[in-house]
């Protein structure tokens, strides 16, 4: 069976810090990191691959740089990796990425299941896996916490759902997104770091798909980005020390004056 | 397309360099250079004091998406019937948003029974009800849903669709843009129609809530979002008026599916979504221990709250990871957080600190949490929270 993994390179929300007196962000220096929640996609993808047999293509679009994502995705169980990369994919919106992706998985003939991270941490939309289902015609099974049978017609999942679990066999192909629930990522080991050292990781432009080039980066997206602002900073933080007992009247009465208790 | 600079209008203050998100920008022989990871997302355009900086696009050609006859719909999510809460928050600023176009507000509902949505809509500023009723609708699942809803809107062709950003939401609203080829901005808190060209400016939180963005769907139809829950008011009911319905049943074909749902369950601790509750309190890695949240739980239950947790705190096995807020977990916003024991790392923060009062109890003065804060208890949970809840039982009578 073959497993495609979206991922993506986003900054280390960590690293972002708040410039306190203009109140922007300091991006110098952020380190450059697989998204979180990928590293659950590429395990799940990994386990399922050892199970059935098959292989896992790491997918990424982005710049030329985002090829370290491509490389750690390889070293945590990935086989191989393809980078999508094209200033005529600059600028996309979910909808035009998760076009571009989908092309890229069609090309790619023989896929089965695309697993992706539940969303990305810069941008939190989580609306790109379910693109990609949309533009490829799958089913998707989203926020997915187990995998409970797969074989090569079908997979039983477990999904969180807004009030609970529910449990869904999905035919193939199809598409999942992941919850940090679904697994425990293991850490890439010495050996899979040479390899993935070692692993070519293919490069497709806009040429290589069969896609439509209107569709594409910021002519493709239908939406813009008009305005990014600092939202309004709250305000001091009022601090108390010392005697439990007053602390806690203290806040008894802050609760009640703003009606909160 | 590609970012413009006008290097006789710069300056070379460099303010563009410091606000892109990407580092994309530098200056090199005396101008800014755009190297590869520009995304092209305007931060840089905003930022220049001078307007040096530009993005020139491609002329688009005619869009026929763009025909509109409908006014601003409302994704009626309902569970067995029921509306979500967050139906009669969009239908508040879903009304606003109408009167700004001049257009009318329909709820859409799909479902294999919907007899019973109009009726919870009386006393509404909802001007029609359309139900999308089909035997393979009753069970919820986002493939049949989605193009249904996408068949109704190629139908109706609205100017704007809202849902709320739920689970089920985030999830079915992403699929239905893709079938509408029109563009969607997700976990929308400010919503406003543009005077002059009359769109809707999207407002979201990005970067963990580090920096808000707002985002518009120029020349496609329907503009999409999806909206947070607990943002907008939901409007008091004026009258007993059930607004009008329209029936309208999808065709087959459009509702195969390769899903099937085989099982609903709900475990111990997940029956609630912390992300729909007034009042949060969560417990970190200092809570200690499982039996630490009891006292968390007491004081939930006084405020009329829920427990939530950190990472930390559902990692070591504490408390289900449905509970969890931040990044990995959910996001939530309600009206009082309190975090116990939770120093407050970005990423736990990114889920929380769009809250309305948040309180913080830390042995540790310089945990980060104080930083998000109102009103931040420096010392031990065991010893502030019996008081504390104490206190307001007396002030309640309870």
């Amino acid at each position: 069976m073959h497993i495609v993994v979206c991922v993506k390179q986003v900054p280390d929300t960590a690293e972002v810090r708040i410039d306190p007196e203009r109140g922007t962000l300091v991006r110098e220096g952020v380190p450059s990191i697989l998204n979180p929640l990928d590293a659950h996609a590429i395990e799940a993808a990994a386990a399922l691959a050892r199970g059935a047999g098959g292989r896992v293509t790491a997918l990424c679009m982005g710049p030329p740089q985002a090829e370290t994502a491509l490389r750690e995705a390889v070293a945590r169980g990935c086989d191989d990796a393809v980078l999508l990369t094209d200033r005529a994919f600059a600028g996309a919106d979910t909808w035009s990425t998760s076009y571009t992706l989908a092309c890229a998985v069609r090309a790619m003939g023989d896929v089965r299941l695309v697993l992706c991270g539940k969303q990305a941490i810069d941008g939190d939309t989580a609306q790109v896996g379910p693109g990609i289902a949309a533009h490829l015609g799958w089913p998707q099974v989203t926020y997915a916490r187990r995998i409970a049978e797969a074989d090569e017609a079908a997979l039983l999942v477990e999904r969180l759902t807004d009030h609970g679990t529910e449990t869904v066999r999905v035919r193939l192909p199809a598409v999942l997104t992941a919850l940090k629930d679904l697994n425990v990522p293991r850490l890439p080991s010495l050996v899979t770091q040479m390899r993935a050292r070692r692993c070519p990781v293919e490069r497709w432009g806009a040429d290589d798909l069969e896609a439509d080039r209107a569709e594409l980066g910021l002519d493709g997206s239908p939406t813009r980005v008009v305005r990014v602002f600092t939202p309004p900073p709250r305000g001091e933080c009022v601090v108390w020390t010392g005697e439990p007992e007053e602390m806690a009247a203290n806040l008894a009465r802050a609760l009640r004056e703003r009606k909160l208790a | 397309m590609r970012l413009h600079v006008d290097h006789n209008v710069c300056t070379l203050c460099l303010r563009c360099v410091e606000e892109c998100p990407y580092g994309a920008l530098e200056e090199a022989d005396g101008r800014i250079a755009v190297g590869e990871a520009c995304t092209l997302c305007g931060a840089c355009v905003e930022a220049c004091p001078v307007e040096a900086i530009s993005i020139e696009e491609r002329e688009a050609g005619a869009d026929g998406s763009a025909d509109v006859r409908g006014g601003v719909w409302v994704y009626g999510e309902h569970q067995d019937g029921r509306l979500h809460p967050v139906v009669f928050e969009l239908v508040g600023k879903g009304a606003e948003l109408a009167a700004a176009c001049g257009c009318a507000l329909e709820v859409a509902a799909l479902g294999g029974d919907l007899e019973g949505i109009p009726p919870q809509l009386a006393g509404l500023p909802v001007d029609g009800v359309l139900l999308a009723e089909h035997p393979a609708l009753g069970e919820y699942r986002d493939g049949p849903h989605a193009a249904a809803l996408a068949a109704l809107i190629a139908e109706g062709r609205p100017q704007i669709v809202l849902a709320g950003a739920t689970g089920r939401g985030r999830s079915l609203a992403p699929r239905v843009a893709v079938l509408c080829r029109t563009g969607l901005t997700a976990d929308c808190t400010g919503l406003e129609i543009e005077p002059g060209t009359g769109n809707l400016l999207q407002t979201r939180p990005a970067f963990g809530g580090n920096v808000m963005a707002t985002i518009v769907t120029r020349r496609h139809r329907p503009q999409m979002a999806t909206v947070r829950p607990r943002v907008m008011a939901a409007p008091a009911p004026r009258g007993t008026a059930v607004p009008p319905a329209r029936r309208w049943t999808p065709p087959d074909e459009l509702l195969a599916d390769g899903v099937q749902v085989v099982g609903r369950a709900t475990r111990e601790g997940e029956s609630v979504n912390i992300a729909e509750t007034d009042v949060l309190v969560a417990g970190g890695r200092g809570v200690g221990g499982p039996e630490g949240f009891e006292l968390l739980r007491e004081l939930a239950a006084l405020l009329g709250g829920e427990v939530a947790a950190s990472r930390a705190a559902v990692d070591a096995g504490w408390i289900p990871y449905a509970r969890q807020v931040g990044q990995t977990g959910r996001t939530v916003q309600p009206d009082l957080y309190v975090a116990v024991g939770i120093s407050g790392s970005v990423q736990h923060r990114a889920g929380m600190q769009s809250s309305g009062t948040i309180v913080a109890v830390n042995s540790d003065p310089d945990a980060p949490i104080f930083q998000v804060a109102d009103y931040g208890l420096v010392g031990d949970y065991r010893a502030v929270l019996p008081g504390l809840i104490r206190q307001l039982r007396e002030g309640t009578g309870r």
